[in-house]
């Protein structure tokens, strides 16, 4: 088990969100796209120079800002 | 009502026959529409809202979903089958909230090609409500959809505000099932548009595939079809007019213009007839219509979106994000959509930098085919020097902006859809609904403007500005008075205001400098009018001075290095 924020999980990578480092505002944010606890992201890529993140979630595919990426924390299956 | 990118637009479409502009990007609606249809013998209003995840706003689209959703009286809750557990938090919220409520599951095609099934049955004998599988772009379901219309009904449907999720994971447990399936080229595709090593040459190079078809289409066009029409069908017409009124005189000036040797010019006549038609038509049409032609297929395909991601970092040092890159992409067709794009942005700080980048540093389609027109003959070293520029002022203003302006600059947060495979009835429909807008809302404007142009020179107001504003125009931008008609036309329609300095004879450094402080020294009274609107009086005026000061600035600047 290893619990890293979703910055550091590498492109083409998952893991199951565990923790989510914000308000009640991000967190509303972020479940409405589909991002929450318990659920699985795999990584699609990060922009050079802290630049956003994208990851697939279910069906779709999300950007997040590369802050925002830093406040979610998975934990990825070894 | 519904999440964003899921097809509410082309179902407003379908039901009402209103046509509404619809892309393949969350938030291409910002504004509600409103259509009427036929339902039995009643006629009800359908209204087009933006699209929301939830029903807490965070930007002013997604307010005036939530505003509108309070007013209707039932509910289309449109629905992306192919995000059933996303979009259905959306539907219970509004089942909550005891309005009635029909769900229309739209992309269901698409759930085929993916390899999900849905028990559509299931599903509504659960939700309690209407359900009916749509595909809007097709019309398939359509007829079901306005046929269940009157069944609507709200739903008891009873749930506890922390369980939400629990509860829409149950039922999306219960509907649903997904089977495995290999990966599409559309979706290899995907990965290598977004990923920086790939992804950033294949931008470059997708946009100067792109500048480049608008050139052809723009050049063929004026080449083959309008130049042609207009030089041996309408100018015989207009010589005979001409003729009849005498060649000469007030009446004659205004609807055929000034002849030059003895013959029409239709771009330095200035007449209604001539200039007036020729500019709009033979001159600015033929490259919007190429510029909205690519647009919309970037759109519908889902690259935009991608786009956004990549420019993301850069357009942080503007204090923006990823997204501020679409107003200034429909910027370039015309600043007016452009200005009320910027709604998809969260913050008031961030509109503010957004709009006012946009109204100074890029300029419309209409007034790029002019400066193409101007200016082509030189090659890059014109064009270069006007467009080069314009994006460099475009990025200094933005650092400045960021330093200045107060308030916060969140971070990009966007779905990205799927590359979809542009549907070609909706895109030619799109296509069209553009031309026609153009059309209407421009030739008024240019004829109106050429006819300013005639009264003010005929009264002298042109030539006693002119010298009462030497000291900036001569003196500062280094050109001659006259020129000062092009400012003031400028107000109206830039396009006409780049003609106007065709017979002004200027030299090369002369048209740069003038072509550059007519694209940011104001926005023209359309983009003026959706500026106040979007901005507010207060931060319309900051806007205007900004753009004032810094047209002298590089105006002045240019002059003393060219």
């Amino acid at each position: 088990m290893n619990t890293i924020d979703l910055t550091k999980l590498e492109e083409g990578e998952s893991g199951v969100v565990v923790e989510i480092h914000g308000g009640h505002g991000l967190i509303r944010r972020l479940e409405s796209l589909g991002i929450r606890v318990g659920k699985k992201v795999t990584k699609v890529s990060s922009q050079l120079m802290r630049g956003p993140v994208t990851v697939r979630v279910g069906n779709s595919h999300v950007a997040i800002g590369f802050g925002m990426a830093k406040k979610i924390f998975v934990e990825i299956k070894k | 009502m519904g999440n964003p990118n899921v097809g509410k637009s082309v179902i407003f479409s379908r039901l009402t026959g209103v046509n509404v502009i619809a892309s393949n990007y969350p938030g291409t609606t910002v504004e509600f529409t409103r259509g009427r249809m036929k339902s039995g013998d009643e006629t009800v209003e359908i209204i087009d809202v933006p699209g929301t995840y939830n029903l807490y706003p965070t930007s002013p689209a997604e307010e005036v979903a939530v505003r509108m959703a309070k007013e209707g009286d039932v509910i289309i809750n449109v629905v992306d089958a192919t995000n059933l557990e996303r979009n259905l938090n959306l539907t219970l919220q509004l089942l909550k909230d005891g309005k009635p409520v029909v769900v229309a599951l739209n992309l269901w095609d698409e759930t085929r090609h993916i390899g999900i099934s849905i028990d559509v049955e299931k599903l509504q004998e659960i939700l309690g409500v209407p359900v009916i599988p749509t595909c809007a772009i097709t019309g398939e379901g359509i007829k079901e959809l306005v046929s269940e219309l009157p069944h609507a009904r709200a739903n008891t449907f009873q749930y506890e505000e922390e369980k939400r999720w629990e509860k829409v994971g149950k039922i999306v447990g219960q509907v649903q099932e997904i089977t495995h399936r290999h990966h599409t080229f559309l979706e290899r595709l995907e990965d290598v548009s977004i990923k920086p090593f790939t992804g950033i040459p294949l931008a470059v190079v997708t946009l100067y595939v792109v500048f480049n078809i608008i050139r052809f289409i723009g050049e063929g066009l004026i080449g083959i079809i309008f130049e042609p029409i207009f030089e041996n069908l309408w100018a015989p017409w207009m010589m005979r007019i001409s003729d009849l009124l005498g060649k000469q005189g007030f009446i004659h000036d205004i609807f055929i213009g000034k002849l030059v040797e003895g013959k029409i010019d239709f771009v330095e006549s200035l007449g209604l007839l001539t200039t007036g038609l020729f500019v709009p038509i033979a001159m600015v049409l033929p490259y919007v219509f190429s510029f909205y032609l690519v647009l919309s297929f970037l759109e519908d395909s889902g690259y935009l979106p991608r786009l956004a991601v990549l420019v993301d970092n850069l357009m942080h040092r503007f204090g923006l994000h990823g997204l501020a890159i679409i107003p200034m992409m429909l910027g370039l067709g015309c600043n007016v959509p452009g200005a009320m794009s910027t709604r998809v942005l969260e913050t008031r700080r961030e509109r503010f930098i957004a709009a006012t980048m946009m109204s100074i540093a890029v300029p419309c389609m209409a007034q790029i085919a002019m400066i193409f027109g101007l200016i082509g003959q030189y090659g890059a070293k014109g064009m270069g020097a006007v467009f080069g520029s314009l994006f460099i002022v475009w990025i200094v203003l933005g650092i400045i902006l960021n330093r200045i302006s107060k308030g916060e600059s969140p971070e990009i947060f966007v779905e990205i859809p799927p590359y979809r495979l542009p549907y070609f009835g909706a895109l030619w429909k799109k296509l069209l609904m553009r031309t026609k807008w153009f059309l209407r809302e421009a030739v008024p404007y240019v004829l109106l403007g050429v006819f300013t142009i005639n009264i003010l020179y005929s009264l002298g107001i042109i030539q006693f500005l002119g010298r009462l504003t030497a000291p900036v125009i001569t003196g500062i931008l280094g050109l001659p008075q006259n020129a000062v008609g092009a400012l003031v036309i400028g107000f109206l329609r830039k396009d006409v205001a780049v003609g106007m300095l065709v017979p002004l004879g200027l030299n090369l450094s002369q048209l740069v400098v003038a072509s550059v402080v007519l694209t940011m020294y104001f926005p023209c009274v359309a983009t003026f009018a959706v500026l106040i609107k979007e901005l507010g009086i207060k931060d319309m005026l900051k806007s205007a001075l900004i753009m004032i000061t810094s047209a002298l600035i590089v105006g002045g600047l240019l002059n003393l290095i060219l």
